[in-house]
């Protein structure tokens, strides 16, 4: 059925084209022949093809934009009679004499519009006379055409300042109330087409009326175009009587679209010297207006208005800019108790970017949004619309973007306020955000208060903010969130020791309550601060400021041995134990021996108690020799005690090359170089030894097992251990020694049961290569070697 | 063939000129056959005067028993059989019983004749003016040739021209006030005025002025009248809300009015009335008819 009426709409459109056509035909042939009475008959008559009422708007328009075209040729046509000696008059009241009223107004316009070029009347006399007589069309579609052919016919005779057509009695005045009266009852037009027609066709007929605002809008452009209006009468005259109207009309596509339009065409000056008035209209809006659209346009454009040129802000001041728009947003929000809490928060968000970019020095007035925000939403669950939360994540971000400085965010007490109403997942987006801001920013926080606000910010990252469960939560993006907490935590600082204690303190604080997921995440980059921190203090010789001081080295392990013992209870022993050796060497350069001891003691039990893999234990028996082997603060007593148990754990690893190498490891405990007390040659033979009959049980383990006997690479490792030491100068470590360990791996190696291994001969080649090497150098070295025969 | 029609051929003709004739206006007037010539055109108590020449055919000698010419002021009602009543008929002898040899001219003179009534084309009633000139011959009859001329009356303008206005309205339903500026209108007159809308219920479609002439005669005992609408002029396209407020300017100049005539002589009477009609979607008429009065101003004939 719609089928056949749209067939049916084109059948009568292709009728009225025709009969167009037709009349044109004759309307030509009366233009050519100067048959002034038949060229008024035939014009009428093709414009009666107008008076249908069965085209849609948009098919309307082509019979329209035809009959303009045939209309044009018939002004050229009167202006020439005129000339010919016709009296303008006359030809007025002639084109009058027509029966039916759409052709007659059509042709009156046509007439008057040649009236006015003549100027034998005022322009303004005719142009009122054309406004006022158009009234006889009341029916909207044909009606808003034919205004719409005045407002076309006139727009370029009316009495601007300027213009031709200014006189004594023409002034822009006349001007602008033509083009308001034609406005008005355009618009009237305009919104009475709702009402016409069938209930269930409302749909397609708004659809009709939003093709047909264009026609209605084209008025204020004209009114934005006429030079004349300055801004007094901008004030006094043009803006009361569009807002008059178009409040009056009571219809939301009408009010919606005309509100945008009169932002959109008239100056930002204007608008900025008449925003009471103008916003003194929105909440005599419909309630269904969507309001929040067009405001945040305002506000738009007088941001960008503002951000044009410097000149202009005083402007903004002088007039109160923002307090206007915070109190008629409040009234908006107040007269439309139904709107959704995404137009409210959208109207904030362009009010905020509004504040910033006009008063970017206003911080309150930011802070006075956030607020005015926070009280709408508060009493509210947390936002479960999408959009809404999406654009409170545009809200809060707009004042990172403006200040590109999450301090002064920070100030802004309303802002962690706002957040909590965000869903979890928005929070994290939020906190993500603001950390990325910092990172991109390389912005300073150094003082402890901020790094309170911060975290207290960004706490959706800190901890999980509701009990819900977060099964969803992707692996990666969980890393990736608390990899750049992490960042975050790395950036903070300041060169107070003072205030940076107290930013740990707090960082500390807050990241506590991560729990097991977030802590191996948080505490690593921590305690890397800390111990910046420490070395910092250690840098300085003296304290300068004598006994007050608080922030001492001994304080700051207490801390750490507190922050990383967390780390063992959840578990993350590995992590933890890494840990405490980083802060048992802090201590070691800090001379604090019971410090560091302790650190090791937490270590040992850590390794004791809680690491049973014996992947990992052999990376941590190899960290603690490691640490251990740096370590020069602690006494004799300490250092046999740790020493005694690192080699005691290393003997007890699972696998007998893992020992072996534990072991041998150990045997750089020692002997350190720069350690005149450390310099055990037994001991370190001792060890030695002990790992090659490691190596040895190794070997035979291997062949009991496999049938095969094992590598040589332990022999060979070994091997290398004895020329470090022979080197250094380990009495213990003699040449028979090295030579019979030779001998003992070249039997190895071409003992029949021994396995193929390339890179055990090749790793042997190069050892005694490097022997050779170092006997041919000569020099003390050299001599050394001289008694080995490879 | 020739001697034949010379018989029955008028033995002479007869010409008559006004005297004023190459001056005095002419205005078309329509004759029954449809075809429209120009006639002089007179006024109430002017002088007729002028010219009758009888110039008889070839030589021919015309014995009459006197000429004469008659001004004759008639109302014909079609409706009575095609009867004329001479309201007026003023005779002036030209010529005693006696014989017209040749080209003879007599100078005629009504002066100041009463012509209170204007030519009137109605539908049932013709009122029309007419110089009669009289051969009398006791043989093969009178000698008869007629000359129509048209006598327009004009008015003042009145003193009292109110304006009509007047509300009306179907309770509940549609409530109107419409307003003419005048209540008498010249035949180039304007009408100006304006419809407002007080309550609007219906759904109009359209709306209309007409321009009605009622033509009353009397034939005898009977009273007929005849109404015929002159002009249709469409003001409104559309249906309009309440408040609206709908211009009337109507140009009466392209219609074929006539002065309003209240009472010609006991005959006939012809008066307009201006009928606002307004159309609804299904067609049903609702209107207010209004007595104008038309009258004509000097130098308005067309």
């Amino acid at each position: 059925m719609i089928a056949d009426g749209v067939e049916d709409e084109e059948k009568w459109l292709a009728a009225g084209i025709a009969g167009l056509q037709q009349n044109a035909f004759y309307m030509h042939r009366a233009l050519d022949s100067n048959n002034l009475r038949d060229a008024l008959k035939y014009s009428a008559q093709m414009l009666s093809e107008l008076r249908t009422s069965r085209l849609s708007p948009h098919k309307y328009y082509e019979l329209y934009m035809r009959a303009f075209d045939e209309l044009r040729k018939l002004e050229m046509f009167f202006k020439e009679e005129t000339r010919r000696g016709c009296s303008i008059v006359d030809l007025y009241e002639l084109v009058q004499h027509a029966g039916n009223i759409l052709p007659r107004l059509y042709l009156l316009c046509t007439v008057g519009s040649v009236y006015i070029k003549s100027k034998e009347a005022p322009a303004k006399d005719v142009l009122k006379d054309l406004v006022e007589m158009c009234r006889g069309i009341q029916h909207p579609v044909r009606g808003l055409f034919l205004r719409s052919y005045l407002a076309q016919v006139s727009r370029d005779k009316l009495p601007d300042i300027g213009s031709e057509y200014e006189g004594d009695a023409d002034t822009v005045v006349d001007a602008v109330e033509f083009v308001l009266q034609n406005f008005t009852e355009m618009n009237k037009l305009w919104v009475r087409m709702q009402h016409q027609g069938p209930a269930r066709e409302k749909e397609k007929r708004e659809k009709e009326r939003s093709e047909l605002r264009d026609l209605v809008g084209k008025n204020l452009h004209v009114l934005s175009q006429i030079e004349g209006i300055d801004l007094d009468m901008y004030k006094e005259t043009v803006l009361p009587r569009v807002l008059e109207q178009v409040v009056n009309c009571k219809d939301e596509i009408a009010q919606y679209y005309l509100m945008d339009c009169i932002i959109q065409v008239f100056p930002d000056e204007y608008h900025l010297q008449t925003l009471d008035v103008l916003l003194g209209a929105f909440p005599q809006l419909q309630p269904t207006v969507d309001i929040k659209t067009v405001l945040s346009r305002l506000m738009e454009r007088l941001s960008n208005y503002a951000a044009s040129s410097a000149d202009v802000l005083p402007e903004f001041l002088q007039v109160e800019a923002f307090s206007k728009l915070n109190n008629a947003i409040g009234k908006v929000i107040e007269a439309q108790p139904d709107m959704p809490i995404l137009g409210v928060i959208t109207l904030y968000s362009s009010l905020l970017t509004f504040t910033l970019h006009v008063h970017p020095d206003r911080l309150d007035y930011a802070d006075q949004v956030l607020g005015a925000c926070v009280k709408k939403l508060s009493g509210k669950e947390k936002l479960e619309d999408k959009k809404a939360t999406k654009q409170i994540v545009a809200l809060l971000s707009a004042p990172l973007d403006k200040y590109n400085d999450i301090v002064t965010a920070l100030k802004l007490s309303n802002y962690p306020r706002v957040m909590e109403y965000l869903d979890s997942e928005t929070n994290k987006v939020m906190a993500t955000v603001i950390i990325q801001s910092i990172m991109k920013n390389k912005t300073r926080i150094s003082t402890a208060d901020r790094v309170e606000a911060l975290f207290e910010l960004i706490k959706g990252l800190i901890k999980d903010l509701d009990d819900a469960f977060h099964d969803e939560v992707d692996e990666d993006d969980f890393k990736e969130e608390q990899n750049s907490v992490a960042r975050l935590i790395q950036l903070l600082h300041s060169d107070d020791p003072e205030e940076m204690f107290k930013i740990i303190c707090t960082v500390r604080k807050h990241i506590l309550g991560g729990g097991p997921k977030r802590l191996p995440f948080t505490v690593p980059p921590l305690v890397f601060s800390s111990l910046k921190l420490v070395r910092q203090l250690q840098g300085q010789e003296e304290n300068p400021f004598g006994e007050e001081e608080s922030t001492t080295p001994k304080k700051i392990f207490q801390v750490l041995n507190q922050t990383v013992e967390t780390l063992s209870n959840i578990p993350a022993p590995e992590l933890a134990l890494q840990l405490f050796l980083q802060c048992a060497e802090a201590a070691n350069d800090c001379d604090l021996e019971p410090v560091a001891y302790e650190f090791f003691t937490q270590a040992y039990i850590l390794y004791e108690e809680e690491i049973s893999d014996s992947r990992a234990q052999v990376t941590a028996i190899h960290l603690i020799i490691g640490t251990l082997q740096r370590m020069h603060v602690f006494g004799v007593e300490n250092r046999d005690t740790l020493t005694h148990k690192a080699t005691g754990y290393s003997a007890k690893l699972l696998k007998k090359p893992d020992q072996c190498r534990a072991v041998y490891a150990c045997s750089h405990l020692f002997w350190v170089d720069d350690q005149d007390n450390v310099k055990d040659g037994e001991r370190v033979l001792l060890c030695l030894k002990r790992a090659l009959r490691i190596a040895n049980a190794a070997q035979q383990m291997s062949n009991a097992a496999r049938g095969s006997a094992g590598s040589v690479t332990l022999f060979v490792e070994i091997l290398n251990k004895y020329l470090y030491f022979f080197e250094k100068g380990n009495p213990q470590i003699t040449v028979a020694a090295i030579q019979s360990l030779i001998e003992l791996i070249t039997t190895e190696m071409h003992s029949d049961s021994s396995t193929l291994d390339p890179a055990a001969d090749a790793f042997f080649a190069s050892t005694l290569r490097y022997m050779e090497f170092q006997k041919q150098k000569g020099g003390a070295i050299g001599e050394k070697y001289e008694p080995i025969k490879v | 063939m020739n001697f034949l029609i010379e018989a029955f051929k008028p033995a002479c003709s007869i010409s008559i000129k006004f005297s004023d004739g190459k001056t005095r206006k002419r205005v078309p007037i329509k004759r029954e056959n449809g075809q429209t010539l120009l006639a002089p055109l007179f006024r109430n108590q002017e002088n007729i005067a002028g010219k009758i020449t009888i110039e008889p055919h070839q030589g021919k000698r015309i014995e009459h028993n006197g000429v004469k010419v008659e001004l004759l002021g008639q109302i014909e009602m079609y409706l009575d059989r095609g009867n004329f009543y001479d309201f007026t008929s003023l005779v002036r002898e030209l010529d005693v019983p006696g014989d017209i040899y040749e080209r003879t001219t007599y100078p005629f003179e009504f002066s100041m004749v009463e012509m209170p009534y204007e030519t009137y084309n109605g539908v049932n009633v013709r009122l029309r003016y007419v110089l009669k000139v009289t051969v009398s011959r006791n043989y093969g009859g009178s000698i008869i040739e007629y000359l129509n001329f048209l006598v327009h009356n004009y008015s003042p303008p009145p003193s009292i021209n109110t304006s009509i206005k007047m509300e009306v309205g179907i309770e509940d339903c549609l409530h109107i006030e419409f307003e003419y500026n005048k209540s008498k209108y010249h035949l180039k007159d304007v009408i100006i005025g304006k419809i407002f809308f007080f309550l609007v219920k219906i759904k109009i479609k359209n709306m209309d002025i007409e321009i009605r002439r009622r033509e009353s005669t009397v034939t005898g005992a009977t009273n007929h009248v005849e109404t015929e609408t002159l002009a249709k002029f469409e003001l409104m396209d559309g249906a309009p809300v309440r408040g609206e407020s709908i211009p009337v300017r109507l140009f009466l100049s392209p219609y074929e009015l006539t002065p309003t005539h209240r009472n010609i002589n006991n005959k006939f009477s012809v008066k307009y009335y201006l009928n606002l009609v307004l159309v609804d979607e299904e067609g049903l008429r609702y209107f207010k008819q209004q007595q104008i009065t038309i009258y004509r101003l000097p130098l308005q004939d067309t």
